[in-house]
């Protein structure tokens, strides 16, 4: 099997994919909803990403 | 003020949803495809099994149950169910001799909760096969 190598970024970037797609499929009852809630969760573990990256950019001085 | 309690629904009888709960925590999206919610069901096996594959190639170790302090019992106990949970991706890895050993590296480190990450998102689905069997969601 080959190996993958990536970043922080990149491997955070497919969770949150991933997770995002199950959320959203099996939280709602109407497909529009399921992906607003889908898109609606991937951005927030962008916001979340991004700004605890920058947390730690910051903290570390 | 107080919300109002809702009334208990009663649990539908076992071999309602039994065997697309079973389906569904062997094959994951396999519950919805035997409901015939065929696009839900293709969405659930393309992102567990992308996670858990994502997981193997990035070389993520399995857990296995260890005895200890309550910590690395709660910790290898929880990781080893939610690895159990995918299914056939679970099964298959195992028997075909997959054993990456837990290694220091951000990337193995990703694979790991990669792989008990896929087996929590098969739960989920598992649960939203049993409520649509039940009845209470469409």
């Amino acid at each position: 099997m080959p190996k993958m190598n990536l970043s922080h970024f990149e491997a955070a970037l497919l969770f949150a994919l991933f997770t995002s797609v199950v959320l959203g499929v099996v939280t709602k009852r109407t497909d529009r909803d399921r992906l607003h809630y889908g898109v609606y969760t991937f951005v927030c573990f962008l916001v979340a990403l991004f700004g605890l990256g920058w947390l730690m950019y910051f903290g570390h001085g | 003020m107080a919300k109002e309690k809702q009334p208990k629904q009663p649990m539908p009888p076992f071999g309602v949803w039994a065997p697309a709960v079973g389906l569904a925590w062997l094959i994951p999206g396999g519950g919805h495809f035997l409901l015939k919610r065929t696009g839900r069901g293709a969405l659930l096996l393309l992102a567990v099994t992308g996670m858990f594959l994502c997981g193997l190639m990035m070389r993520g170790a399995m857990f296995q149950p260890q005895s200890g302090d309550i910590l690395t019992i709660l910790i290898n106990t929880g990781g080893f169910i939610g690895d159990v949970c995918s299914g056939i991706l679970y099964l298959l890895s195992v028997w075909l001799g997959y054993n990456q050993p837990d290694t220091a590296g951000h990337i193995h480190d990703y694979g790991t909760k990669f792989l008990v990450t896929a087996g929590l998102l098969n739960v989920l689905a598992m649960v939203d096969t049993f409520e649509i069997a039940a009845g209470r969601k469409d």
